[in-house]
Formats: structure tokens, sequence, C-alpha cells
């Protein structure tokens, strides 16, 4: 459970360490701040979706944490058998930077207003997020190919797992950035459009760390 | 204590904040059932938790039957007996508790005590409801599946939940898996929803610090639950997969009636440990919510101000913390590593102390307070004096030499319900009292109240008291008879016909309390906008119920803390966190706080 464990309560030092920091220096019996005074402690200088999405990677990083962790506690019985990952993995890798890289692209065209560069941006980040998504499938047939298949080696049913779980969380990304795309090719309030890239880059950026993650336990993790 | 008089300030104007545009629904359908109001949903999570909490109320009654008079009912079957024990766990633990506290009192609340229109994002917390209902409906629904619903305990431990023998080990069992995983998804949409609210939704001049502490309790509640629920979810799927595909995730190799499984190499232990990394944070967002609730009723009634509000949010923050690092105490007789077990052993003692440190709090705000004894309170006390009880047995528990010998025994039975049943419940049923007039505008019945609260606090007693000698006696939990056990005297069984009898009871007065509902919603006194003279901004609104977006014309501004009771020289025994310093206005203080009355 080390896993888990180290990357929760990470996560709850953040939280509690954020909250106990904004309540420690009040008196809330004998307050009498104007409330003027009180604006710079409303909230954080986010919209809510901002937060609601910052909030959502918490509860996704929990659950890769927590797979990450069932996968280490699952390798040490005796069944173990390492499993070769196919090569075409690293491709994919290069295929989610490139999108990660495209998203970060259109933010930066966001928000400088360039809509046409935004338009292309998006476009450039979902079809590379769709490769990485083929890619992976493409993976679990090379594993197939090769003889793994076989839902009794744990080492290949975890793979498929974590790559699945992952790959669902892309395609709830992609659902944003389909609106997004949408939206942008219709020529909508630009600040609409903004803000939905804005999410989508921060949430491709945590999904390809989450990749990276999974991929570096998938290579070293070996009995 | 000292209270400092405040200053005259000059008019604030309220400051023209970005109003969230509301969506005006123009059907019946849209404003009751397809609601996106935060209230509806509210009542709509209520309804629907109280329900199902009925059907395993039932459950319940017909495990005491068979254990108070066994081999008399031909209908309660070993196997039927072992179904009703895992729904009725099941269902009271997420499906009625979780659901009420968060879905339920943390959608009217959170909104109302921040001073928001609505959810931030009220689409979401429309799906999470009908999410949830979804999953609540699919359990049902594994009543009616061939080989009936899953018997396998309420903690699912594999590899018995998903082998042949145990009942519904075909259907059931999967059907509660997906149930749990959709009950998952809908908590995270609704999730999202409470704690984004609280923290960017709040009013003007509602600071952290001025928050009830209801509110930091479902806050905090809902944050344990966001990040402990994963652990649920991912063992629900591996286990589905284990079920459906054949994997090994948790299915060690196994033979069964003389015949090799496929399975190999699986580990329960895995599956036990995701569990409770789980199932522990569980206990606390079940508690969290009823420690603020708790603080609040205690505090409106004892009209004094909450002792120690800076400790108990702090209390409050550091069992959050802390309830992720006790699970294990719950697999002591997994045959871990004795170290393993001293360093949970450890943690949970240290949690001890943030909760006693909530309890010294309760009890001295009722020190020199101006106790009134309202129906509310009365539950209040009693969930106090309930808390301590569940909590001493905690402590013997806790500990690996002393859980050891008790664990598989009734002892556990009373320890938890008596701590995580009883308890919140009694919250529950004290916050509907005191609510309820907020949002239906009348007074629940104060005698069926009364009736209702002494016949189930003292009932509970008389069910979970002589429960922990039979844990003393060696007396099993989970058995469907006990059959001719030496160990067990004949006294132990005429105990089991007391307890049956003290559980049908307490069972039959839930009718009153049900009645009353009903009744007073019709029949009620009209309770006027803040019948208990409450200082939180649910109690300021314009109107009685709040109308959709709650405040009216203008969001209230928030001058104080929500704890001004008996202030000296006041000139009413509380101050409403909108009433500006310096006025003197009564009661009658407008949702603004700024219209004179």
């Amino acid at each position: 459970m080390t896993t888990a464990l180290i990357l929760l309560s990470a996560i709850m030092a953040i939280v509690v360490g954020w909250l106990v920091r904004k309540t420690i220096n009040t008196s809330p019996w004998v307050e009498q701040r104007t409330v003027e005074a009180t604006g710079s402690d409303a909230a954080l200088s986010l919209l809510p979706v901002q937060v609601g999405l910052w909030v959502f990677i918490a509860v996704a990083t929990s659950l890769f944490a927590l797979l990450v962790t069932a996968y280490h506690m699952r390798m040490v019985e005796t069944d173990w058998t390492d499993l070769p990952l196919p090569s075409v993995l690293w491709l994919n890798t290069a295929v989610l930077v490139l999108a990660s890289v495209a998203m970060q692209w259109t933010l930066v065209a966001a928000r400088r207003g360039q809509a046409d560069v935004v338009r292309m941006g998006l476009v450039s980040g979902g079809v590379f997020s769709f490769a990485f998504l083929a890619g992976q499938v493409w993976a679990w047939q090379q594993l197939k190919a090769s003889g793994h298949y076989s839902a009794l080696n744990p080492a290949y049913a975890f793979f498929v797992l974590l790559t699945a779980v992952h790959g669902i969380h892309l395609l709830g990304g992609l659902v944003v950035w389909a609106r997004a795309t949408v939206r942008a090719a219709r020529g909508a309030d630009f600040n609409k459009v903004r803000l939905s890239v804005e999410l989508c880059t921060v949430y491709w950026h945590f999904l390809l760390v989450v990749w990276a993650c999974l991929f570096a336990v998938l290579l070293y993790s070996h009995r | 204590m000292t209270y400092v008089t405040h200053d005259e300030t000059e008019f604030v104007p309220p400051m023209e904040v970005d109003e969230p545009e509301l969506y005006h629904p123009k059907t019946w359908i849209g404003k009751y059932v397809w609601s996106q109001d935060a209230k509806v949903i509210a009542v709509q999570y209520a309804l629907t938790a109280m329900f199902v909490g009925l059907v395993a109320l039932v459950l319940s009654g017909i495990m005491r039957l068979q254990l108070g008079w066994p081999h008399t009912f031909s209908f309660i079957t070993p196997s039927t007996y072992l179904q009703y024990v895992t729904m009725h766990g099941m269902i009271m633990v997420i499906y009625l508790l979780t659901a009420l506290f968060l879905g339920g009192f943390g959608n009217y609340l959170i909104p109302l005590m921040v001073g928001a229109r609505d959810m931030v994002f009220p689409y979401v917390n429309m799906i999470s409801y009908w999410v949830y209902l979804f999953a609540v409906l699919l359990l049902l629904a594994s009543f009616f599946v061939p080989g009936g619903a899953t018997g396998s305990g309420w903690t699912l431990y594999p590899p018995q939940a998903i082998l042949d023998g145990t009942p519904g080990a075909s259907w059931g069992i999967i059907l509660m898996l997906v149930s749990l995983a959709f009950f998952i998804i809908g908590f995270t949409m609704g999730g999202l929803n409470y704690v984004v609210t609280v923290l960017q939704a709040r009013t003007r001049g509602m600071t952290l610090m001025r928050l009830p502490l209801t509110v930091w309790g479902i806050f905090m509640a809902t944050i344990l639950a966001l990040l402990a629920f994963p652990a649920l979810f991912v063992s629900c799927i591996m286990m589905i997969l284990d079920h459906t595909l054949g994997t090994s995730f948790f299915m060690p190799a196994l033979v069964d009636k003389g015949q090799q499984l496929g399975y190999n190499g699986g580990s329960p232990i895995l599956f036990q440990h995701l569990f409770w990394f789980f199932g522990h944070p569980e206990v606390y967002i079940v508690a969290l919510p009823a420690f603020g609730i708790v603080s609040d009723l205690i505090s409106i009634n004892a009209r004094k101000n909450i002792f120690g509000y800076r400790m108990m949010v702090w209390a409050i923050l550091a069992i959050g913390g802390l309830s992720f690092i006790v699970w294990a105490h719950h697999m002591y007789v997994s045959g871990m590593n004795p170290y393993f077990g001293f360093f949970f052993a450890t943690t949970t003692l240290i949690i001890a102390v943030p909760t006693a440190l909530k309890v010294y709090n309760w009890v001295l705000t009722l020190w020199r307070g101006k106790i009134h004894f309202t129906v509310p309170m009365l539950f209040a006390i009693g969930f106090v004096f309930t808390f301590i009880n569940g909590g001493l047995t905690g402590l013997f528990l806790g500990n690996v030499p002393v859980d050891i010998p008790l664990s598989g025994t009734m002892f556990v039975v009373a320890h938890f319900h008596m701590v995580m049943a009883v308890s919140p419940i009694l919250v529950v049923f004290g916050a509907i009292y005191h609510w309820y007039p907020k949002i239906t505008g009348r007074m629940l019945n104060d005698r069926m109240g009364k009736l209702h609260f002494w016949i189930t606090f003292i009932g509970t007693y008389a069910i979970y008291y002589p429960m922990h000698y039979l844990g003393f006696m060696g007396v099993p939990r989970r058995y469907y008879a006990l059959g001719d056990t030496l160990i067990i005297p004949q006294s132990a069984h005429a105990l089991n016909e007391a307890i049956t009898i003290a559980a049908l009871v307490v069972a039959a007065v839930q009718i009153v309390f049900l009645y009353n509902l009903v009744w007073s919603y019709f029949n009620g006194e009209p309770s006027g906008p803040n019948p208990w003279r409450a200082t939180t901004l649910e109690w300021q609104t314009p109107d009685t119920p709040p109308k959709h977006g709650n405040f009216g014309p203008t969001l209230p501004i928030v001058y104080r803390w929500a704890y001004d009771y008996s202030v000296p020289g006041a000139p009413d025994d509380f101050i409403p966190q909108n009433q500006p310093p310096g006025k003197k206005a009564g009661p009658g203080v407008s949702a603004a706080g700024l219209r004179p009355a």
C-alpha cells in the first residue's frame, strides 16, 4: 500500500495544510473584520469549474495510485511472470507527449486570442490523442499475438486493466475536447473556448503524467 | 472569554458578484423530477435513502427473528439469512447513511449555509441523484435474480464471494459490484459539487472560519469519500473481472468440490487491504457529518456558542487525515505481521484523541448552557452518550490481543452498531426534526417526536448493551443458528430473545416517525422562518421553504461566526450571521441582512 499511502498522504497534507493555514490566525468569536477585509479569504482565485477539475484530478490520482499499489502487491505472488512490453508503447508515449504539446500550444494561442491557431491546435491535439488510443489497442493486439493472452496471466490482466482505465479517462477528456472543438469551429464566444482549452490542457498534462508513471511502473517492476 | 462590541460600520452595499445563471424549470416535471435545484435533489436523495433504509430495517428484523427463535420461521433459510445480513449491512452503510448525510443533508444545507444560490454545477448534481437511484435499483434487483442477492457478508471477501456455495454467487454478487461502481460514480459527481461549492461559492464575508460546523463536517467527509471510494471502485472492478473473465487478481488456486478451479495465485488479502482502505475512512465519512450537525444542534439548543470552535475544526481535519492510516485494524485476524498490527493499533489509539476532544467540547458546550430539551437536542445528547459507549469498546478492539479473541463474536456487532449505526442515525433523526420546518414550513409533532426518541434511545441500548455480553461469552456473529453448543448457556438464548423483542419494538416505533413526517406535512404547526432562533443563514431566508435561488434578490452578507448565542448586551439571545455590527435588529432580520424587519 506504499504507493497509495504516499500519494494520498501528499494530497491530504496539501488539503489539511491549506485549510489549517487558512484557519490558524483567526478568532472568529472576536472577529470584527469589515466585509472588505474578508474578501481575500473568500475563495481561490480560480473559476469553480477549474477547482472542480483539480478535485477530479485528486480523485483520479487516488484511483491510479491504488491500481499501482494493487499491481505491486499482486506481483509478489508466486505465479507472477513478467510481461515483455510491446515496443509500440514507446511510440504511443511519444504520441501522447505530442498531444500534450499540441494542447499547450493551443492554450498559448487561446491566451493570445488567435482563433485560427486554436482551431488547428485543438484538432491536432485530438488527432494525437486518438492515435495514442489506437496505439494502445494495437499494443493489446501485439500481446495477444505473442501468445501472452491469458486471463490467468496477472501481468497481462493488469496491463490491460491499467491501460484501459487510463484510456477511458482520456476518452472522457475527448468528450470535453469535442465540445470545445465544435465551439471553436462555430466561432462561439471566445472566452468559453479559452476556458475549455485551459481545462483540457491541464487534464491532458495530468493524463500524460499518469501514463508516464504507469509506463515506468510496467517497465521497471520486475520480480 | 471576552466579547468585543462590534463597531458601527458603514453601510456595506451588496457586492456586485457574478450571479450564476440558474436554470428555471417551467414544468412540474422539470421542477420536481428532473430538478437541478439542490434542495429538491436533497429531498430526492433523502426519500430514496430512507426507503432503501426501511428495506434494510425489515431485513434486520427478520434476522433478529431468526436469532431470537431459531427453527421457528420456515421462510428463513441459512442462505436467505446470509443474504439478509449482507444486504442489511451494505444498504445501511452506503446506500442509507452515506447517501443521506452527503447527498441529502449536504445538498440541502451546503448552499443555504454558505449563502449560495445553488450548487456550482447543478446539472452534474442532478445526474448524481439519478445515477444513485439507478445504483439503488440495481441493488434491489439482486433480490429477484436467479440465486438471489449475494450472501457473502457486506465486506464481500473473495474467494467465497464468487464461489458456488455462497448465496448469490452467480448474479447477486455481480449486481452488487456493478451497483457499487455506479454509486461511486454518482457520488463523485455529487462530491465535486459539495467540495467546490464550499470552496468557491461562499457568500461575501463567509470566511472558512465562519462556516457552521455542519458544513465543515460534510466538507471533510466529502473529501474523504472522494479519495477513499476509488479503493472500493478498484476492488469492485477487479472482482467483476475475476468473476466474469476468469482473471486472478484476488482468486487464489482453489479446489472446489474436488475440482481444481481455473484461478491461480491471486491474493484475497489484497482485496481486504483495498476494501478496508475504503472501509475505514467510510466510518468517518458517516461520522464527520454527524459530528458537525451535532455540534450545531447542541450549540443552538444550549443557547451557547460552541466550545472551542477552532479546535472542533482542527479535530475534523485531524480525524480526516488520520482516517487513512488506520485501515488494517480491521484485519488483525488476517495473519498480518505483528509489527504491522502494532503500527495500526497505535494509529487507532491516536485517532481517539481528536475524537475525544470533540466529545469534551460538546459536553463543555452543555456546561452552564440554557439547555432546551427540544426533540433535536434529545437526539443530539443521545448521540453523545451512544458515541462515547461505542467509542470505548473501540479502544478494546483497536488493540490486537483483545481484538483477536473478540473479532468473530457478537462483541464486534455491538461495538460497530453503537458507534456507526445508532450514533449517526440518532443524528439523522435529530437533523430531520431540526430542519424539517425549513424544508416544509411546518414543525414536526413534538409528542410523537419525544415518543420516537425515548423508545429508540432506550431500545437501542436494550439491543446492543447485552450483545457485548454475548460477545464475551463467545457467541459467534454471522451464524444462522447456534445449535447445541456447549460453551453457549441457555441464558444466551434467553438474551437473544430479549434482544429480538427490543429490536422489534424499536423497528415498530419508526412507524411513528414516518407517520409524523406525513402527518405534520399537512397538519403540523406552521414554523415561521426561524423556529429555533438560530443564527445560521438557512434560517434567514425570505421564504420558508426557500425558493429556487434561496435568498431573494440579493445574497446575504455575513458579518460574524455562526455561534453568537447569548451575547452579553445583545437584545436577543442570538445574532444572525448576516446581521450587521451595531444594528439592534431582532429576530426578524431580513434575508439580505440589510433591510430592517
